[in-house]
């Protein structure tokens, strides 16, 4: 350290010394970085105010005492957290979060895939299909889940008639009134709501697979089925998991149609993580420590999930 | 093409047709139902707008609302094309330390959770004097949707070459006028795919105002859903269905418009939502 000082000093003060060239040089750098300080100011002030503080806020609140109507009262420690953990709601939310994710991304993903391989070559029946299947998503989650909330109703929604006259259920009872029966209105709505878009994907991944890979294949004789195996999906695997890391995550983090499907319900059974959050912080607790606490522990959870995924996406571009 | 049709590709085109069908029929269920007779609406008997005629006054009333989501709407919109624009093209031209620290720093906003950050953002916005207010929800939305639009503008600055901009640089324009009248027409269909996403995101949303405003500041999503919570037992689904209809005719019609950039958009692979 003591020998980089004078050092650093000499090479400012050589600096200064030789005129006029080098000297604008440094004014020049100076200026270039002010004018990209500037250029990137509201930016950095939108991050600062609206992400680091709260970031740093959430670490903060998780360690107090924090009332939704009382705010601040003390500091305390690892309180919120051990609260959070011997909650028996958390373990019941967490493995129905798991349950979830795994349901919805095992149905979506070959859902989509067959999808893709549908539509990908460009032709005009073809873009009429792939348009049929994006439009639900442009609607939001909350209309799509406005939409199926009257769907799935006894007083409005065809689909109890018709349950009954299959002999499933009777047309009195709800489909959202049994834990199944929520669990997969649920993931119905989300396989509709988010198809159209994973089809997207893979199928810009499926273009991306030069033709002659294909060509080739089949002059040596490869049939259909073994090209699809052999050649597309080993070769699409990046594609594949990429969005399989943003259905796992997404689903992680369901919120918005359990909110407005299920309420978590019936009997806290369609409960998940985020909701729980939701719950201690406006519902039943009221208590912003515990949610903060809770929040945190997601938030490490996604991290580490997400490096781990990332991780494993690498590897699998490795190995191509 | 009379001899190409053969039974084979009838089948192929009927199964298929079946398929976008099955997509297209919830939303052809739901406009036939926001018009059809239910005695369980305010549409009792015969088709009519009944439904809509309720939906004009329920609650502060659907002007309030649907003004409440446009105001979020071009908050977010504004302010993530501004901050995209300037921010992409300071992190597509310019070198200066800090730079990449500040652009994780944006990209990191994807790996947080919407909860995560809501929780403390309910107590900070009362701070910074955003409270219950629509300009932070729609500042918030911006935030959550700044990586996109950031990513998406600074590989579209860093793809215009470099000779442009100097060209207009030696012609006498200052930096800020090179941007402004060069460099801003050359992105515009990435601003076009940045500011139709931040429109639907922001539109649709309803999490950031569940946690951060009043049921009187409510945006349309977020008064629909209210009416689910808080009418216990009793469910005015006529009035549902019409907002479902009301929400999604901007939606669906900026998609049909601009298809081609909202695919693009969705293929960046920074879209958080």
């Amino acid at each position: 350290m003591t020998t980089q000082i004078p050092a650093v000093g000499t090479d400012a003060a050589a600096k200064a010394r030789k005129p006029p060239n080098r000297r604008k040089r440094a004014a020049g750098t100076r200026r270039e970085a002010m004018r990209g300080w500037a250029f990137i100011s509201p930016t950095l002030l939108l991050v600062l105010m609206l992400f680091v503080v709260p970031i740093g806020f959430v670490l903060f609140m998780s360690a107090s005492d924090w009332s939704l109507l009382g705010g601040f009262q003390q500091a305390n420690g690892t309180e919120n957290f051990d609260k959070v953990l011997s909650d028996p709601m958390l373990a019941d939310a967490v493995k129905f979060t798991l349950k979830y994710t795994l349901l919805t991304t095992v149905i979506l993903m070959p859902i989509s895939f067959f999808l893709a391989l549908l539509v990908q070559e460009s032709r005009r029946w073809n873009n009429f299909l792939r348009v049929a299947i994006l439009v639900p998503s442009a609607l939001g989650i909350a209309s799509a889940s406005l939409l199926f909330y009257a769907l799935y109703s006894p007083q409005v929604g065809p689909l109890n008639g018709i349950l009954d006259k299959l002999g499933i259920m009777d047309a009195r009872e709800s489909i959202l009134g049994t834990p199944n029966g929520a669990l997969w209105a649920t993931v119905i709505l989300i396989a509709w709501r988010f198809a159209g878009y994973y089809m997207i994907l893979t199928m810009v991944g499926l273009q991306a697979i030069p033709g002659d890979v294909y060509e080739a294949a089949s002059l040596d004789g490869a049939s259909k089925i073994s090209q699809l195996w052999r050649i597309t999906i080993p070769l699409l695997r990046p594609t594949i998991a990429m969005t399989m890391i943003l259905s796992i995550t997404g689903s992680l983090l369901a919120f918005d149609q359990f909110y407005i499907l299920t309420k978590g319900g019936p009997n806290n059974s369609t409960m998940t993580v985020v909701l729980l959050i939701y719950r201690y912080a406006f519902e039943t607790r009221r208590d912003l420590g515990m949610a903060a606490a809770l929040s945190v522990l997601v938030l490490v959870a996604l991290v580490v999930i997400n490096a781990f995924q990332l991780r494993a996406l690498g590897g699998s571009r490795k190995s191509d | 093409m009379k001899t190409s049709f053969t039974a084979g590709r009838g089948v192929y085109y009927f199964l298929t047709g079946m398929i976008a069908l099955t997509f297209l029929l919830p939303i052809f269920w739901v406009l036939y139902s926001s018009v059809a007779p239910n005695s369980a609406t305010s549409q009792a008997d015969g088709f009519g707008l009944g439904n809509y005629e309720a939906l004009m006054g329920y609650g502060e009333g659907l002007g309030t609302y649907l003004w409440n989501s446009v105001v979020v709407s071009f908050v977010a919109v504004g302010t993530a094309l501004a901050a995209g624009a300037l921010g992409g093209y300071g992190f597509a031209r310019f070198n200066f330390r800090g730079k990449n620290t500040v652009f994780l720093l944006v990209l990191a906003i994807l790996m947080v959770p919407y909860a995560a950050l809501l929780i403390p953002l309910a107590v900070w916005m009362n701070k910074i004097g955003l409270q219950d207010s629509l300009v932070g929800v729609g500042l918030v939305l911006a935030l959550f949707q700044l990586p996109f639009a950031t990513f998406m503008m600074r590989n579209a600055f860093e793809a215009i070459p470099q000779e442009l901009e100097e060209a207009a640089l030696l012609d006498g324009c200052g930096q800020l006028k090179a941007f402004w009248r060069v460099m801003l027409p050359s992105v515009r269909a990435p601003l076009i795919t940045v500011g139709l996403f931040v429109f639907l995101i922001a539109w649709n949303d309803f999490m950031v105002p569940l946690f951060l405003v009043g049921p009187k500041n409510a945006p349309l999503p977020l008064a629909m859903v209210n009416m689910r919570q808080q009418t216990m037992g009793v469910i005015d689904y006529g009035i549902t269905t019409a907002g479902v209809i009301v929400l999604a005719i901007p939606a669906v019609v900026l998609f049909l418009s601009f298809q081609k950039h909202y695919i693009r958009g969705f293929t960046s692979g920074a879209v958080k939502g």
